[in-house]
């Protein structure tokens, strides 16, 4: 070819070429900004797109309240909140009773591996800072916190603009997490803490003392109450009677909190008076606050609420129900001799056990034993009416778990009334334990407790009451350590400090320790004394 | 955009046709090559004209034609035999025989976006061709190479047909992050991402088709692959047609695999009196109403599951030119039985190249579609470990269990809990997937006429796999039950998996004297997209679950080889990748690398050193990057996650759809891992001994990191950030040696060795020396025996310090206090300590290949140093209290009596057990026959044992356990195996 040919090509080349880069640097530019993605999944919404109508703001305000109850997204496990746990021992109230119950004499667990081997640790009150139940908790108070706050800001302008209904829904978060904060100020006394003025990020929360937090949980109950929804008004959701209860048990306990002599049981009986004045009534036959169709039941005040068929996981009400020894289930939970003997007759209509004639023995020679402890059937996935729930057979229960209660409310009145709170009086406080021992199905059926007399009304009784009335739902650890009858030997059950007819347990018990892993991912959290 | 962009190449690839020029007239010479050591033709030769794009490829027959001008010089190549090049003069018939090269220097290696000379390769990376592949059953890709590159560990998941293997290169350098090495297959990289009802998303490539497996190990080489090179490279390359007639081939064989060992348990008649010699003192609360449950049959469970396992596998390909277009068709079907009854894997596979030159061969194409068609029964793998623990004196069948399928259940005797019946299992499940997988892509390579130093390449192509499976079972089956009543089961899914590349790069290459200079710089594009959606169905509940999900990486990569002298050699490479899993801020990574090389043996003082045949030294440092966190797309976004039906909350009488805000890090961005490599490669004796040793230490920053944050602070407690970082340093040696080579006998021998270490050295955000670190390696609810520890090698065991007796007997719950602290020593994880670990201290790979006239006779072995395994097969099983638990009977591990443990003692130092070994991976023999019928069908017959044999001290069934944690795992088989092998 000619050199004028040769140019003619090359021009045409150019010319070419240059479309063909023109094309390619288009191409490459959209692609860069294909790099700007967004969730596809339906399952996943935006903060700029979850929250439209007032409908998905309470589907927010649900998860709420679904934490203490639920694990995750997936029912029953799935897309968990809290990791590092299995996910079952991650619930909220689960490992809150764990706490409650396992360390105490009303409650023990068959498996000594669970938790990285570290749940006997429970049993034997020998817990050290990385077990695994207490580190579960903890995290899933500071993530209904995480959760709370979070909501909270979204609701704000709403609700400071005076709109009621994100009042309510801003007050109720505030309560959720002013609830967390509270079983964080009753187990692990000095808690991180965190508001809605705490931005989403990686940093290191401060360490609240407990009277710190003391001050601020009673602040906040006392600033939303009036926003909140009135008694009763929608199943499942805090309302005044609710903040009031939560206030009582506050004030109740003031003096483990705070100290010796920093009494607050008058301000205990001025709160748990609202509670009894919000129009509850005693269920008439004990067993079925604990029954399939309890939402129904008079006496709730508040609970966690699960369904068979749609609200699933693997929650305390689940293991209570198909986890007990003595039904042929997985036998994980029983109980002591030292609490069942608190009954005088295992006819009456709170004893509920799984005995002898279920394969279960009274005597417990081994922890790891599950016929060794009687088997609890108090909680059941039938109705009052003996029906089994259809969705029965998912394994999972309709059975809620009763937070609070009126009959807690009665005996938090009297005991208040006993440690010398003003504004109640020993007569309506004998009244309130009397029809709690004497609920009108019970004595029809002839197994009533029967009454007592006032002279028979002692603290110390209130105390065994507590137990027989309100025995696995979760008191049992505070109610010993305001009797001060937790730490120390003037009590003693089977297993208490890892030996078998009891043993005297070091005073730091009355609270845990701040897990190893928070102590580990925070700098800013100082260990409790003794650990 | 993406149609757009896919479409714009093809529109440049089309306007490149329009650069034709005719080529003028020139002699034709014709001729055949052969190889020098036995005469036979090799088909597949690169003739060149040298100084020219002139050339052609020799047919099946060695012979080729080509025209060429006067006096010109021509070059002929091929892999594994030394380059010629021959004066043409005025021959017009050239008959070539080429002597084989042992070391095969001149051997082209293919690296990311190109191929360099072996003996210019700067980096540390080693290739294989077919020849030398692993023999025997080979339903995978990766089980070519198990044992054949130092570095390289391949390790199935289990001896279940189809299942997974775990490629590491170099050890994992991440911790959360995904560990897996990139693989490029023809160019494309593909998705390695799960999809249900696909247990190994590479078996869809028939291992039949695979030409050559190229590792690259250090940065240098695998930095142009930036963001997904951390943890190495594997480029494969499929089989390609040659110029020539038609040339058929088959290769098929039939196995049987066969079980090597069970899991000792007792024996009936055994059971029953440990029974009652239990019951007599009351351990594992046995009493009279529970003897009265034990049967009065007499089953070993683990011989009722397995079973011989024929399998077959025929590969069919033709491969030629169709008018200069070569082209390459194979088929594949194999048909492979699992020893666990019902399971079993048939693939179907269809594989085509077609690799036209056009324009003078200026425009080299290559269209290549790799498809397949999977079935797979998974059976119910649960029944390995149910036939361990089931009570030996029940039966199978049951005639009174009607309700139950006519099996023996615990069911029938109230126990809801009890041991599933394994043979139930297997035979009431019904557990299968169908598969389809397709890569296609299109490769141009297009030379600049006016400029024909720079060639310009492109490549699109698709990657799609589809799935669609079920797994069900009856509702007579006892296994299926919540909580005593029956539900049966019938989950079902569907998933796809996409991507798509584009690729386009400048390549220039340009001797200048002395200076030899091969830029490369180009852009890639890949879109990832996965969906699925499973209903999981059974009497009482149904739920269906849909997901979607995408991905994108962008980026723009360069690369200088420069070579100087011939003898010293540089790359520079730099790649700068976009990943849109970060936030805008942080979503470019740019990663470099640089590497020198010193053809030492080219030096004028070495030449008379006359037993030294090769001598190079090679150093090179590099940044490569991670951003593949499984399963998370979004990680920097704040998104909110809706509850599925199974988690509504009820509020009223309503059932809310809950939205939570899950955790996320806005700042999240790349992990990256620095690499540092010298490598020698040298040979002696004419290259009768080849070999290389690399030494190299890889620190990985930024750890994408699945890690505790401070309470309160996010969404969760756990966060994916990056935190963290690791070193792994290691020393890898790979020798070959050529002991014999006469005409009649051939001995080849290879042996690699691989020694890594590799620790954590920092874990969380804050330093916090008493932090305990993080509890993996799950054995029971919540219950975890590995940690992650600065300091200690990922994955170590963390057990507790077992105390012997006198007589060498550990002594049951009594364990040394470690922390000194004094109490109980068990449920405080300060006692616990960090001892063993799942990785070898050192690898051996072993193979041999002998010839003797028409016989050849190979091996490989592997030996593995200082790997340790928590045999959870007798800690989760061999104790008295274990005998009779919740009403039911389970069968003990005669193990049982090495300790006598009444407990269960999970956390005992005793269960982490050395599980070194030397495994006997393949046994082959071969006959070669010549002339069958006639000359141009040739046969190979050959008989191959495949897990022959393994030398350990474990205590298990098998000592190659992938994670470290034995645990009931489908055992892999031995296999038998009878081979044909024809061309025509």
């Amino acid at each position: 070819m000619n050199r004028l040919n040769y140019i003619n090509m090359k021009m045409n080349l150019r010319r070419r070429s240059a479309k063909a880069t023109i094309l390619m640097v288009i191409a490459m530019m959209s692609c860069v900004s294909d790099l700007d993605v967004t969730p596809i999944d339906k399952r996943f919404a935006t903060a700029s797109t979850v929250y439209t109508t007032t409908e998905s703001y309470k589907a927010g305000l649900a998860k709420l309240y679904a934490a203490f109850a639920l694990t995750g997204q997936v029912g029953p496990n799935g897309a968990q909140d809290v990791a590092g746990v299995d996910e079952g021992f991650s619930c909220f109230i689960r490992s809150l009773w764990y706490l409650q119950e396992i360390t105490t004499d009303e409650a023990v667990w068959t498996y000594p591996n669970d938790a990285n081997g570290t749940i006997f640790n429970l049993h034997y009150n020998s817990w050290v800072p990385s077990d695994g139940i207490p580190t579960a908790l903890f995290a899933r108070i500071m993530n209904v916190a995480a959760l709370s706050n979070e909501f909270i800001r979204v609701t704000a302008a709403k609700a400071a603009a005076g709109d009621v209904t994100f009042k309510q829904f801003n007050s109720e978060a505030r309560f959720l997490r002013a609830l967390a904060y509270y079983h964080g100020i009753d187990l692990f006394a000095n808690m991180p803490f965190v508001t809605e003025a705490d931005l989403p990020g990686a940093y290191f929360p401060k360490q609240a003392k407990r009277a710190e937090l003391f001050a601020y949980v009673e602040s906040e109950l006392k600033a939303i109450k009036a926003d909140m929804g009135a008694p009763k008004f929608e199943y499942g959701r805090a309302d005044k009677a609710v903040c009031a209860m939560l206030l009582a048990k506050l004030y109740l306990n003031a003096e483990v909190y705070l100290g010796a002599g920093q009494k607050k049981y008058t301000e205990a009986i001025t709160e748990i008076k609202e509670v009894i004045a919000a129009g509850y009534t005693l269920s008439p036959k004990y067993a079925n606050i604990f029954l399939a169709d309890n939402n129904t039941n008079p006496e709730i005040v508040f609970s966690q609420n699960f369904d068979g068929a749609r609200s699933q996981a693997f929650d305390i009400v689940q293991v209570m129900v198909y986890g007990n020894a003595g039904n042929g289930g997985w036998s994980g939970l029983r109980t002591t001799s030292a609490f069942v003997n608190k009954f005088s007759t295992l006819t009456e209509a709170r004893a509920i056990f799984a005995k002898e004639d279920k394969g279960q023995k009274l005597a417990m020679a081994s922890v790891s034993t599950s016929t060794d402890g009687y088997g609890v059937f108090k909680f059941q996935n039938v109705t009052s009416t003996g029906a089994t729930p259809a969705s029965a057979s998912t394994g999972h229960q309709d059975t809620d778990y009763p937070m609070f209660r009126l009959a807690d409310a009665y005996l938090i009145y009297a005991e208040a009334v006993l440690r010398g709170g003003t504004g109640g009086d020993l007569t309506t406080a004998l009244n309130y334990v009397n029809a709690v021992r004497t609920r009108s199905g019970d004595v029809t059926a002839g197994n009533a407790p029967g009454a007592i007399t006032s002279g028979q009304l002692t603290l110390d009784f209130i105390l065994d009451e507590r137990a027989r009335e309100l025995y696995w739902e979760g008191h049992r650890r505070t109610d010993l350590i305001r009797f001060g009858k937790f730490t120390g030997g003037t009590y003693l059950w089977p297993w208490k400090g890892g030996v078998k007819d009891g043993v005297a347990i070091d005073d730091k018990r009355a609270i845990f320790p701040i897990p190893a892993a928070d102590i580990g991912s925070n700098p800013n959290l100082k260990q409790n004394t003794g650990y | 955009m993406i149609r757009l962009f896919t479409k714009g190449p093809l529109i440049f690839l089309i306007l490149l046709f329009a650069f034709t020029t005719a080529s003028a007239q020139e002699r034709i010479v014709s001729g055949k090559v052969t190889s020098s050591d036995d005469g036979s033709p090799i088909p597949g030769v690169n003739i060149l004209e040298k100084g020219t794009q002139n050339g052609a490829v020799t047919d099946v027959d060695g012979g080729y034609k080509l025209s060429v001008k006067e006096n010109s010089v021509l070059i002929f190549s091929f892999i594994g035999y030394t380059t010629q090049e021959v004066i043409v003069g005025s021959q017009t018939s050239i008959a070539i025989s080429l002597a084989p090269d042992v070391t095969s220097l001149a051997e082209v290696v293919v690296i990311g976006y190109g191929e360099v000379q072996k003996k210019d390769a700067t980096g540390a990376v080693t290739n294989m061709s077919n020849k030398d592949f692993n023999k025997g059953v080979l339903t995978s890709p990766q089980d070519l190479i198990v044992g054949k590159f130092a570095g390289v560990s391949v390790i199935s998941a289990s001896g279940a047909p189809g299942a997974s293997s775990t490629i590491r290169i170099r050890g994992g350098s991440s911790l959360n992050a995904n560990n897996d090495p990139l693989i490029v297959i023809d160019g494309f990289p593909v998705d390695n991402a799960s999809l249900a009802g696909v247990s190994n998303p590479l078996a869809s490539l028939n291992p039949n088709d695979i030409e050559t497996f190229t590792v690259l190990k250090d940065a240098s080489a695998t930095a142009i692959y930036g963001s997904r090179a951390s943890n190495g490279v594997i480029i494969i390359t499929t089989k390609k047609g040659a110029e020539g007639k038609p040339k058929f081939s088959y290769s098929g064989n039939v196995s049987a695999g066969v079980p090597i060992k069970y899991v000792d348990v007792m024996n009936a008649s055994q059971y029953k009196s440990l029974v009652n010699t239990l019951g007599q003192t009351g351990v594992s609360g046995i009493d009279a109403a529970a003897i009265a449950k034990l049967g009065n049959a007499s089953t070993d469970w683990q011989k009722e599951i397995f079973r011989t396992a024929i399998s077959q596998d025929h590969n069919l390909s033709v491969s030629g030119a169709f008018k200069k277009i070569p082209y390459r068709l194979s088929y594949g079907y194999t048909d492979q039985q699992g020893i666990l009854k019902t399971t079993g894997v048939q693939r179907n596979s269809l594989n085509l190249n077609v690799s036209p030159t056009l324009l003078d061969g200026d425009l080299k194409l290559n269209f290549s579609a790799k498809g397949s068609h999977t079935a797979t029964n998974f059976g119910d793998a649960g029944a390995v470990g149910s036939a361990v623990a089931f009570d030996p004196t029940q039966p199978v069948y049951d005639p009174g269990s009607a309700e139950y399928g006519g099996y023996f259940s615990w069911l029938s005797k109230g126990v809801t809990n009890g041991t599933a019946n394994p043979v139930a299992m297997l035979n009431q499940t019904d557990n299968q997937s169908t598969s389809d997988r397709i890569i296609a892509n299109a490769q141009g390579e297009y030379k600049l006429r006016f400029l024909p130093d720079l060639k310009l390449n492109v490549n699109v192509g698709i990657d799609r796999a589809t799935s669609d499976g079920f797994n069900r079972a009856p509702l007579t089956a006892a296994f299926v039950n919540n909580a005593g009543t029956l539900v049966g089961r019938n989950n079902t899914y569907i998933g796809r998996n996409q991507s798509e590349l584009t690729d386009i790069y400048l390549n220039y290459t340009k001797q200048f004297g002395d200076h030899k200079v091969d830029l490369t710089g180009g852009y890639g594009w890949q879109h990832f997209y996965r969906e699925a959606s499973n209903t999981d169905s059974n009497a009482a509940t149904t739920k269906t679950t849909q997901s979607k999900s995408e991905n994108f990486l962008v980026s723009f990569f360069g690369r200088l080889n420069y070579t100087y002298n011939g003898k010293y050699l540089l790359t520079a490479t730099l790649r700068n990748d976009g990943s849109s899993r970060f936030a805008k801020q942080n979503r470019w990574g740019l990663f470099p690398s640089l590497a020198l090389a010193w053809r030492i043996k080219d030096e004028q003082f070495l030449s008379s050193v006359g037993f030294l045949s090769d001598l190079k030294l090679r150093a090179g440092v590099g940044v490569t990057g991670q951003q593949d966190i499984p399963n998370q797309y979004y990680p920097y976004l704040a998104t909110y996650q809706a509850s599925d039906p199974l988690s509504q909350y009820q509020l009223g009488s309503t059932f809310y759809t809950t939205q939570r805000p899950n955790p996320y890090d806005a700042n999240i961005k790349w992990e990256s891992t620095t690499t540092y490599n010298i490598g020698l490669d040298f040979g002696f004796l004419d290259d009768k001994i080849t070999g290389s040793v690399e030494v190299f230490q890889k620190n990985t920053s930024d750890l994408l990191n699945n890690v505790a944050i401070a309470n309160g602070v996010n969404f969760s407690n756990f966060l994916t950030t990056n935190v963290g970082s690791m070193e792994n340093q290691g020393i890898e040696v790979t020798l070959k040696a050529m002991p014999v080579a006469t005409k009649n006998l051939t001995w080849n021998i290879g042996m690699n060795f691989t020694s890594i270490t590799s620790r954590i050295t920092k874990l969380n955000l804050t330093n916090d020396p008493a932090y305990l670190g993080v509890f993996v390696g799950g054995i029971g609810v919540d219950a975890f025996i590995q940690n992650h520890q600065i300091g200690y090698p990922a994955f170590s065991f963390f057990p507790y310090q077992q105390v012997y007796n006198s007589n060498g007997l550990p002594v049951e719950g009594l364990y040394v206090d470690r922390s000194g602290k004094g109490g109980t020593v068990v449920g405080n994880s300060l006692n616990k300590y960090h001892f063993r670990k799942p990785a070898s201290d050192l690898l051996i790979g072993i193979n041999s290949r002998l010839t003797f006239k028409k016989f050849d006779f190979s091996f490989s072995g592997r030996l593995s140093i200082g790997n340790y395994v928590y045999n959870n097969v007798q800690s989760g099983r061999a104790f008295y209290n274990g005998t009779y638990q919740l009403g039911y009977f389970s069968n003990l591990p005669t193990a049982v009596s090495d300790t006598k443990f009444v407990s269960q003692q999970i956390y005992s130092d005793y269960y982490v057990q050395n599980a070194s070994f030397f495994k006997m991976d393949n046994l082959s023999l071969g006959y070669n026959f010549d002339d069958v019928f006639s000359q141009k069908l040739k046969a190979r017959v050959s008989f191959t044992v495949t897990n022959a044999f393994t030398i350990t001290d474990y205590k298990g069934i098998d000592p190659e356990v992938n994670g470290g944690i034995d645990n009931n795992i489908y055992p892999r088989p031995r296999t038998f195996l009878v081979g044909l092998n024809l061309t025509f």
